[in-house]
């Protein structure tokens, strides 16, 4: 046998017992990972198809789900309620984000304890903290007797209004990720060269020229990272809702999430009409995430 | 020298302002645990009790089981996140160190599992555990946990970046690949662990969703259906919801002082909850 082909030899079952190994390795968490996510994934695709109680039989009803959420207005109401929730809660979330990290980016002494303090509504349960939002927001409560007190004759009912329910949860999820978008960006500002400010000076920029003209157009990727992921966060949003206002009054805080658990879980459980709201949910975030794969070439600029 | 003195104490000012504004709910929780029912919402607002009502406290644990909702959580927390590590841990020193063929793909495989909402898999997850007998058990809540492709995906990433002459020289030496991985990469690898098991720990403690569909005894309770459940059942009891709050958020408060910059690192890599 020549040499190179003992070599091959030696290479192949080299290979071999690395695949092997590989194979160990890999397989208690394939396995699980089979059963428990990629079958349901499938599983739930079909469900869609079905009209199902859980309970009984189950009956084939092709695209019958689907074609449903053209005619139900809670499915409209819900859908609406997420983009409302996204279109006031992220722009706003980052651009405070952004103006506190700005502010942190100075030397100033104990940015550490400010640190811990603006991060500290990331780790704490939004069940917890959001019953006890309820309170703050009370028709009573400390926010009211605020507004009261700078001259407001009626400040709002928040939560027990259709009108600014939906309202009273965008500020508690804002003043949730705020400080998340500070510390992100925080990052993403003490990146950047400070020769960049140096040359905006001497070239004669005054201050909101070097901060339109260098510090947004280099803090564009984490700014993008930041909006990509709360886009995605403010769709699954559930404890909150859970925790405040269970959907109501009425319908006016009813999102996709809370939607599909009635569906499913509550009174006259509809698995395959849930399993199809599921469904819609991850285009949605799908779509999201393809733009965020085609959207960091274009937009993010180095 | 003034000019930029004062600009300083501006940016320390508004700092503050949002520091107090982030706090607030926090302090107001707390406070509001030892007040009594009318003080909560007197007017004009008063933010400190008269006297601090201690007994609010023995009156939660009169009310509710909470001592066994600790235990509950704790218990799935520690387990749950013990499981996951492990099973992470092995698959992507797989991933990141071992040639074999279909390797890329069944990584992408995993990443793109990631971006799928649980409302997704909770209902034939519900199913199959139900078949399984699982349904109101721990067990469900701590082996959902252990497979989380997201912890794959946090070492593996991690795991790359130690150089590949490391693993060649242990090979040369003929180390076993099971030796290279408990001898070499784990203990190399022990911030990107810690990340890791801060998450995955906090995670679980404050997961809501699980519980609330998989468990329906009350002795079986985690700390947030059982806050919840408190809140439902004693509406009105506005003291003592406080109360049970911030017993609710003592010890994830206490771990997240001495380990912050885990907790931080590993909410960054994951992305939003709410």
């Amino acid at each position: 046998m020549s040499t190179a082909a003992k070599a091959r030899r030696n290479t192949s079952r080299y290979l071999r017992s690395q695949r092997n190994t590989a194979i160990l390795f890999l397989l208690p968490n394939f396995l699980g990972f089979l059963i428990f996510i990629v079958y349901p994934v499938i599983k739930a695709l079909h469900t869609s198809f079905f009209k199902w109680d859980g309970l009984t039989e189950k009956t084939f009803v092709g695209l019958g789900n689907y074609q449903r959420l053209f005619t139900d207005e809670t499915f409209h109401i819900s859908l609406l309620n997420n983009v409302h929730f996204t279109l006031i809660t992220v722009p706003l979330s980052i651009a405070f984000g952004i103006a506190i990290a700005m502010l942190m980016n100075v030397k100033i002494p104990g940015i550490k304890v400010f640190r811990t303090i603006y991060f500290l509504p990331q780790v704490t349960s939004m069940i917890a903290i959001g019953i006890v939002w309820t309170t703050i927001l009370a028709n009573y409560g400390p926010v009211n007797q605020f507004l009261e007190f700078m001259g407001m004759t009626e400040p709002p009912k928040w939560l027990s209004s259709t009108q600014w329910a939906l309202i009273s949860v965008e500020i508690v999820s804002i003043w949730r990720s705020m400080g998340y978008n500070a510390i992100i960006l925080l990052a993403g500002l003490q990146g950047i060269n400070g020769e960049l400010y140096e040359a905006g000076k001497i070239d004669g920029a005054n201050a909101w020229q070097r901060f339109s003209k260098i510090t947004l157009p280099m803090l564009s990727p984490t700014i993008f990272f930041c909006t990509i992921m709360q886009v995605i966060g403010s769709f699954q949003v559930f404890d909150t809702i859970m925790a405040m206002t269970q959907g109501g009054p009425g319908r006016a805080t009813n999102v996709l999430t809370y939607y599909i658990y009635r569906r499913a879980f509550l009174d006259d459980p509809q698995l395959g009409y849930a399993s199809a709201i599921a469904y819609v949910l991850f285009a949605i975030i799908l779509v999201i995430t393809l733009i965020q794969f085609r959207g960091q070439k274009k937009w993010v600029n180095y | 020298m003034t000019k930029k003195r004062i600009g300083t104490i501006v940016i320390v000012l508004v700092l503050l302002l949002v520091a107090a504004v982030t706090i607030f709910p926090f302090l107001w929780m707390v406070l509001g645990s030892l007040k009594t029912k009318s003080e909560l919402f007197a007017t004009p607002m008063r933010l400190l009790p008269e006297t601090p009502i201690w007994r609010n406290y023995v009156r939660i644990f009169e009310k509710v089981p909470f001592l066994q909702f600790y235990f509950n959580t704790a218990k799935i927390a520690v387990l749950a996140t013990l499981g996951q590590v492990l099973t992470c841990a092995f698959s992507a020193y797989a991933f990141a160190k071992l040639q074999f063929r279909g390797r890329d793909a069944l990584f992408i495989l995993y990443l793109a599992t990631l971006m799928i909402p649980y409302q997704v898999t909770m209902i034939p997850q519900y199913e199959m555990l139900g078949k399984l007998g699982l349904l109101n058990t721990h067990a469900a809540l701590i082996i959902l946990r252990w497979f989380s492709p997201f912890g794959v995906f946090l070492l593996r990433q991690f795991f790359i970046t130690i150089p590949d002459s490391l693993n060649e020289a242990a090979r040369i030496d003929g180390a076993s690949e099971a030796r290279i991985f408990f001898q070499f990469m784990l203990p190399l690898s022990k911030s990107a662990i810690a990340t890791l098991v801060t998450l995955t720990f906090l995670n679980a403690w404050n997961e809501f969703m699980g519980p609330l569909i998989f468990l329906n005894d009350k002795a079986k309770f985690t700390l947030q259906i059982g806050i919840r459940y408190f809140q439902q059942e004693f509406g009105t009891e506005y003291t003592l919801i406080m109360g049970a709050t911030t017993l609710s958020l003592i010890p994830i408060l206490i771990i997240y002082i001495f380990a912050q910059k885990y907790f931080i690192e590993g909410i960054a890599s994951s992305g939003l909850k709410g």
